[in-house]
């Protein structure tokens, strides 16, 4: 069915090596808009791997079924069925949350990673290696939002898991810094969100260009750049 | 009896250690002008800056591997140090000034390549910035007459005092704008340049000396040949021919050109920001856009914007277009017709 082997390069792939935010630069929109606290950047991110995860596993099933000419509305049709039901279920049951992440829940359907995947990964592949790679992808894209959502929280207002209230209603919002810290409100707005972007991908790049360095004994130039990327 | 020489000659060396230090010198006066409408803590906020900016500096070139010593001595940190120390309001809190030092050397300078690098002034970036995410802090200004000790301006600047409400105000373009939006239209400039305190004799009282200051400093660094005329002249053209257009259809409403001349940062933004080689026009012709520009987006930024001064904003937006105009305004090649 599925190899230990696969699931390493598959789960490798997903969260890191071609992590959908700092990799593939895909769903900025999202990540802009959305990051602005580690508990809506988090949340969003649920509901995308969800929604990946689902939607690869169908696409996977039907690939043989799917007239090729088609395929694209129909990857579209599948996707938009599923994040129906999970703007649905947010509305149901976190209504709070759903009215803070608004109209970026059934965005899902337009965010070009779920598209990626489903049109590079599940469209050639079996449902258990979709349904994997929906996941990895998308718990690359939960902890690299969640990062940049916790940053730009703490940085813009000294908070963590502000808003957490609204999904588990006993637990209360941490205040890390001083309740004087004036807050870095630049780190709020979008422009925080891209110089922290920025960051995330100097610091990815550094890390392997180290881990290349250290592999082949010597100097590198290095790593690929990452590329393509759109809404 | 005259000696005739003969070309090639020896020029004086133009090291950018020495423009940098010109350009110290030249905000001398405006300096001196500042301290003495409000008192020593711009030296003090000077230092602070110039600390920030250096380690900063320090710090980037390591990470980046750079040698130290060359970069360090260039002085270049240490202009957008003293510019930065110069826009920011005088008794602002001194993390302030620190977080806009390293933002401008960290983010704007190193980030980008280093001296000669950067797309965008590293000073007006860190005003952007603060005021961007601190507005309250960064509109307090001091009242002017009001008489404190280097003593308490240091605790106030230490974050020792408490800030007290009554010692900050506006900035003469801020009260003005402040005071016609309170008034609905039944105000008019000319009554009220001519009566309320904040005004002196034809700009904000005192601050148009300061600007005087920097408008000499200017003067001389263009006397000097550090800087050319194009870049200057574009930029207070441009905010003049705005202003006296509005001024001329309506005085009632709009301050005359020399009021926005004298007022915020117009001198200081027309001879040291402006003509940063670095992020602005290398054409001569380009210059001159780039300055007529960002004049008149300073001023249409200040007077129908929501900031107190358009300055900073002008120019970051002129940067962005500096790639543009420096393509379209190359001078054609010596014996070619036209510039292809």
């Amino acid at each position: 069915m599925i190899s230990r082997e696969e699931i390493r390069e598959i789960g490798n792939n997903g969260i890191w090596r071609q992590n959908s935010s700092l990799v593939q630069i895909l769903g900025m929109c999202p990540l802009l808009a959305v990051t602005t606290n580690l508990v809506n950047g988090v949340m969003l991110s649920l509901a995308t791997l969800i929604v990946m995860a689902m939607s690869n596993v169908a696409v996977a099933l039907l690939r043989n079924l799917i007239p090729h000419e088609i395929r694209i509305p129909v990857f579209i049709l599948v996707v938009a069925a599923l994040v129906t039901i999970i703007d649905l279920l947010f509305n149901a049951h976190f209504h709070d949350l759903y009215l803070v992440l608004g109209i970026f829940i059934p965005l899902i359907v337009t965010n070009c990673i779920v598209l990626a995947r489903v049109e590079a990964f599940a469209n050639k592949n079996p449902p258990l290696q979709s349904a994997l790679d929906g996941a990895c992808m998308g718990i690359g894209m939960l902890w690299t939002l969640g990062l940049l959502g916790g940053l730009r929280e703490l940085i813009g207002g000294g908070t963590l898991l502000a808003g957490i209230d609204m999904v588990f209603p006993a637990l209360q919002p941490l205040q890390l810094l001083p309740a004087d810290y004036p807050g870095l409100l630049l780190a709020i707005l979008p422009p925080g969100a891209f110089i922290l972007l920025g960051c995330l991908i100097a610091w990815k790049n550094w890390v392997e260009a180290r881990a290349a360095a250290r592999k082949s004994g010597r100097g590198h130039d290095g790593t690929p750049l990452a590329v393509g990327g759109s809404a | 009896m005259t000696h005739f020489t003969t070309p090639p000659y020896v020029l004086g060396q133009a090291s950018v250690q020495r423009v940098m230090l010109q350009v110290l010198l030249a905000l001398l006066p405006g300096i001196a002008a500042y301290v003495w409408l409000v008192g020593a803590c711009i030296v003090l906020q000077l230092a602070i800056a110039t600390l920030a900016a250096l380690a900063g500096e320090a710090l980037m070139l390591r990470l980046r591997g750079r040698p130290l010593r060359l970069f360090l001595s260039d002085g270049s940190a240490i202009v957008t140090a003293w510019l930065i120390a110069l826009t920011f309001p005088p008794l602002a809190p001194w993390w302030l000034i620190v977080v806009g030092a390293l933002f401008a050397i960290v983010v704007a300078k190193q980030l980008y390549g280093g001296l000669g690098q950067n797309p965008f002034n590293p000073a007006m970036i860190a005003f952007a910035v603060c005021i961007v995410s601190f507005p309250a802090l960064m509109s307090q200004w001091p009242v002017l007459g009001l008489k404190l000790s280097l003593g308490e301006q240091i605790e106030i600047i230490a974050g020792l005092a408490q800030r007290i409400d009554v010692m900050s105000g506006a900035t003469p373009l801020d009260s003005l704008k402040t005071a016609l939006k309170l008034g609905e239209g039944a105000v008019d400039v000319p009554t009220l340049l001519a009566t309320q305190d904040v005004f002196g004799n034809f700009a904000g009282r005192g601050w148009e000396w300061v600007s005087g200051g920097y408008l000499l400093g200017g003067l001389w660094l263009w006397r000097r040949k550090v800087i050319n005329w194009h870049a200057p002249l574009g930029f207070l053209a441009g905010l003049s021919l705005l202003a006296g257009t509005l001024w001329g259809w309506n005085p009632q409403q709009f301050a005359n050109p020399l009021f926005h001349l004298f007022s915020g940062g117009a001198m200081l933004g027309a001879f040291f920001i402006v003509t940063d080689p670095v992020s602005g026009c290398t054409t001569p012709r380009g210059k001159l856009i780039f300055g007529f520009c960002a004049g008149v987006l300073a001023y249409i930024i200040r007077v129908f914007g929501g900031y107190p001064d358009g300055v900073a904003f002008a120019v970051l937006l002129m940067n962005l277009c500096v790639p543009l105009i420096d393509m379209y305004t190359q001078p054609p090649i010596f014996g070619m017709k036209d510039a292809q």
